[in-house]
């Protein structure tokens, strides 16, 4: 019994020593579930074609990596955050307050939302933004006046649609992908409807009064996993789905795409902006720890190569939609050469 | 009960109490049939649930068992690869050219083409062929005999799970690449061996070279780390509080609370792990160690509770006995007391590390839903555990995540199985009776 209580607190002792005197060697990577796939397939390649301690990649949500990358510099923080959408002024006031003050912000390409119904649903679906709205919101304009979503059917909202009800699922409020929906598909097709430009209303009122999903059963929150989504159209053919663009991609003999707009999402589509609900992604690196970091730099070479970024390249190949040359270019000096990002305010 | 609070009402009328008991006879009868009805009932809901949930586990999961690999004789080119240049070189063309010889009618002028051509073999066919001509640069100039997996739609497509009747816009593989296959099957170089990558692979963002071997170490490492704390320190409180503790108020208190604690839900452990030990301590994120404390947190009220009932368990007239002859406390507990509670404190620590073992909430907020593609070298490298890795491949979107996610969850219900069974096997090999 001494023995083991002994090598219990050697251990532990040990441990807490271990952890103090040793370096770090591997780069530490946080940020948006949905940069995660991208940052992992570079990770991978680079701890292959380099043989260096392979990267920590760790999906955690745009939010929360802000929250961890901007905890300030030093060993036991992280290199590097990957985000969904553009770094808000007060995640950047965040990180000047703790010293993170020379960061460099890398677009690295685009990523669609896709609305998908299954192969087993014969119906041409094509909405407009509007019509979205209309089917999700929870407050739509009905005869004139703003009121609780009462529409329960397709055809409802557009008389050639299917008579089937309403059921669409989509991901919780706490994913980024739920967020980019609310702004790029929900906002947009709130200030498309005739009440909300007749009415003379402002950004601020679509905000406050366009970002609710509707919570009377017609949309469903179903979870982070994307994966589970696509099952569940699979048994039911009249629902619509809801995710990124890359699940419907891996999944195209399943699933088809709903028009939005008239646009099929499709790589082209979604570069050239023709198919409205696309997004950004980026991901932010700490300057202050080029060079200190071990392999940092030529993780970042590798994570802007053309092999990786290119529109031929091996993240294109996993759904992300790639930049034109000319801004690959561009970005590919900013951030080989470690050019800090305009501060926010 | 029926017939107990029945009986003072029937006393007055003696001569009917035979027929009021016959009358409620069937009464009581059919309820017992009912109670009975309702328990098999319940055991069969239950069984036929975990038969659902094995079956539906073991049908997605059993194609991950087994991985499509291709056979092919690669002559390793002088002028591609260089002895002075290595681990560089132009592995992949090397392999593109093995493959040409194979399919000789395609033609490979144009990029795409060979592009396409190059997707049949995994990702990692040209580290395979890089490690090994690293480890042998004598075999520049021959040509050797490499078995490599093919990449993920081609091994769903030899799956079966790719369905050839699908309009070719919608699938994945085009007509001449499930052409392409079907050559290179009838030629016999396509072969479906066992998977044995599923636990030698770490972690990848290619389903068919992904394996658990990362997440069985960072899981071992937690589990040891968790045992090494918990079990001494659990044992030690249970001794403490059942033999030596004094019956007032404050020991009540400490039981109440670990009774408590026992029940508290693991997230918050989790999140008092980041605060304390990350937060605070500076401990490394995703490190199996504070994995291991943090699951020692929640172990420890388990096994206090196990032991404590265990030593309790054992008769005081062996206590007595001891103190009897002249021993001291020190010398009943450790002497006598402990090592006949041994089995049942045992079973206790076991049921509790399987508990661990399964734990995914608390890993999840100390980071240990890394992506890491080498498994870790001690406690405190970055790792993912069992639990957390079958939670990265359900939100993979490659279809070939879908069964290994599967495959996952039976390897760790075969490890819950397996240390369940100890524990069992445990307690009836040294359980006494008195």
């Amino acid at each position: 019994m001494t023995t083991i209580k002994l090598t219990a607190s050697v251990l532990a002792i040990t441990a807490i020593a271990a952890s103090a005197a040793s370096a770090r060697d591997a780069i530490r990577i946080v940020g948006s579930s949905t940069v995660f796939p991208y940052t992992q397939a570079v990770a991978e390649q680079f701890a292959n074609n380099t043989g260096a301690p392979s990267p920590i990649v760790e999906s955690t949500g745009t939010g929360g990596g802000m929250k961890i990358f901007c905890e300030g510099i030093g060993e036991n923080t992280a290199d590097i955050t990957g985000a969904s959408r553009a770094m808000k002024a007060s995640e950047y006031e965040l990180c000047q307050k703790n010293g993170v003050t020379d960061i460099s912000e890398a677009l690295i390409g685009f990523d669609g939302l896709s609305v998908a119904v299954s192969r087993a649903n014969d119906f041409d679906w094509d909405l407009t933004l509007g019509e979205i709205y209309m089917a999700l919101g929870a407050q739509v304009p009905v005869d004139g006046e703003w009121k609780d979503n009462p529409y329960k059917m397709w055809n409802e909202i557009r008389e050639d649609l299917p008579a089937v009800e309403i059921l669409a699922y989509g991901p919780p409020p706490t994913s980024g992908t739920r967020d980019a929906f609310v702004e790029l598909a929900m906002h947009a097709g709130c200030e498309e409807l005739d009440f909300v430009k007749d009415g003379g209303f402002d950004g601020d009122w679509v905000e406050e009064n366009c970002s609710r999903m509707r919570t009377d059963g017609p949309f469903v929150e179903a979870g982070e996993n994307d994966n589970l989504i696509v099952q569940r159209l699979e048994a039911d053919p009249n629902a619509v789905g809801i995710f990124g663009y890359s699940f419907l991609y891996e999944n195209l003999d399943k699933l088809k795409p709903v028009k939005i707009e008239g646009v099929e999402p499709n790589a082209d589509t979604i570069a050239d902006k023709s198919y409205p609900v696309s997004r950004p992604l980026y991901f932010y690196v700490k300057n202050a720890h080029r060079g200190v970091i071990p392999n940092l730099d030529e993780f970042l070479e590798e994570y802007m190569s053309d092999d990786a970024l290119a529109a031929d390249g091996y993240l294109a190949e996993r759904g992300l939609v790639a930049l034109s040359d000319e801004r690959r270019e561009e970005l590919q000096d900013a951030i080989l050469n470690g050019q800090n990002m305009e501060p926010k305010s | 009960m029926a017939d107990l609070t029945a009986g003072p009402e029937k006393t007055p009328k003696q001569g009917n109490a035979a027929d009021a008991v016959r009358a409620s006879l069937t009464r009581r009868n059919r309820k017992q049939k009912l109670l009975q009805g309702l328990g098999l009932g319940a055991i069969g809901f239950a069984f036929l649930m975990l038969f659902i949930l094995v079956a539906s586990l073991v049908s997605s999961g059993y194609q991950a068992f087994t991985q499509t690999k291709i056979t092919l004789e690669v002559y390793v080119d002088p002028e591609e690869i260089k002895p002075e240049k290595l681990p560089r070189g132009g592995f992949k063309d090397v392999l593109q050219a093995s493959l040409s010889e194979l399919l000789p009618e395609v033609d490979t002028s144009d990029r795409a083409t060979r592009k396409a051509l190059a997707g049949i073999l995994s990702n990692g066919a040209q580290f395979d062929l890089r490690d090994r001509v690293v480890a042998d640069p004598s075999l520049i100039g021959q040509t050797i005999t490499l078995t490599v997996p093919v990449s993920d739609p081609y091994d769903q497509l030899n799956k079966g799970t790719i369905d050839r009747d699908t309009p070719e816009q919608n699938r994945r593989l085009k007509d001449h690449e499930i052409a392409w296959f079907d050559q290179l099957k009838a030629k016999g170089v396509i072969s479906k061996p066992l998977n044995t990558g599923l636990i030698t692979n770490a972690d990848s963002r290619f389903p068919e070279l992904a394996g658990l071997k990362g997440a069985l170490i960072g899981s071992f490492w937690a589990l040891f780390v968790c045992f090494a704390i918990s079990f001494p320190l659990g044992i030690g409180a249970a001794i403490y509080l059942e033999e030596f503790a004094p019956r007032n108020k404050i020991s009540d208190f400490i039981e109440v609370n670990i009774n408590n604690l026992a029940a508290v839900p693991s997230v918050v452990f989790g999140l008092l792990a980041l605060a304390v030990f990350i937060g605070w301590f500076g401990l490394p994120r995703s490190a199996p160690f504070v994995g291991g404390l943090t699951l020692a947190l929640m172990t420890m009220p388990t096994i206090i509770i196990a032991t404590r009932a265990a030593l309790k368990a054992v008769p005081p007239s062996i206590r007595e006995a001891a103190l009897g002859i002249g021993a001291s406390k020190h010398q009943v507990v450790f002497g006598h007391v402990l090592p006949l509670a041994m089995p049942g404190i045992l079973t206790g620590t076991i049921i509790g590390l399987a508990q661990a073992l399964g734990e995914t909430a608390p890993l999840l907020l100390i980071g240990m839903n890394a992506f890491i593609t080498s498994a870790p070298d001690g406690p405190f490298d970055s790792a993912t555990a069992l639990p957390t890795q079958i939670f990265i491949w359900a939100d993979s979107p490659e279809r070939g995540f879908v069964s290994r996610t599967s495959a996952a969850i039976l390897v760790l219900l075969g490890f819950l199985v397996t240390m369940n069974a100890i524990a069992i096997y445990l307690r009836n090999k040294f359980e006494r009776s008195w």
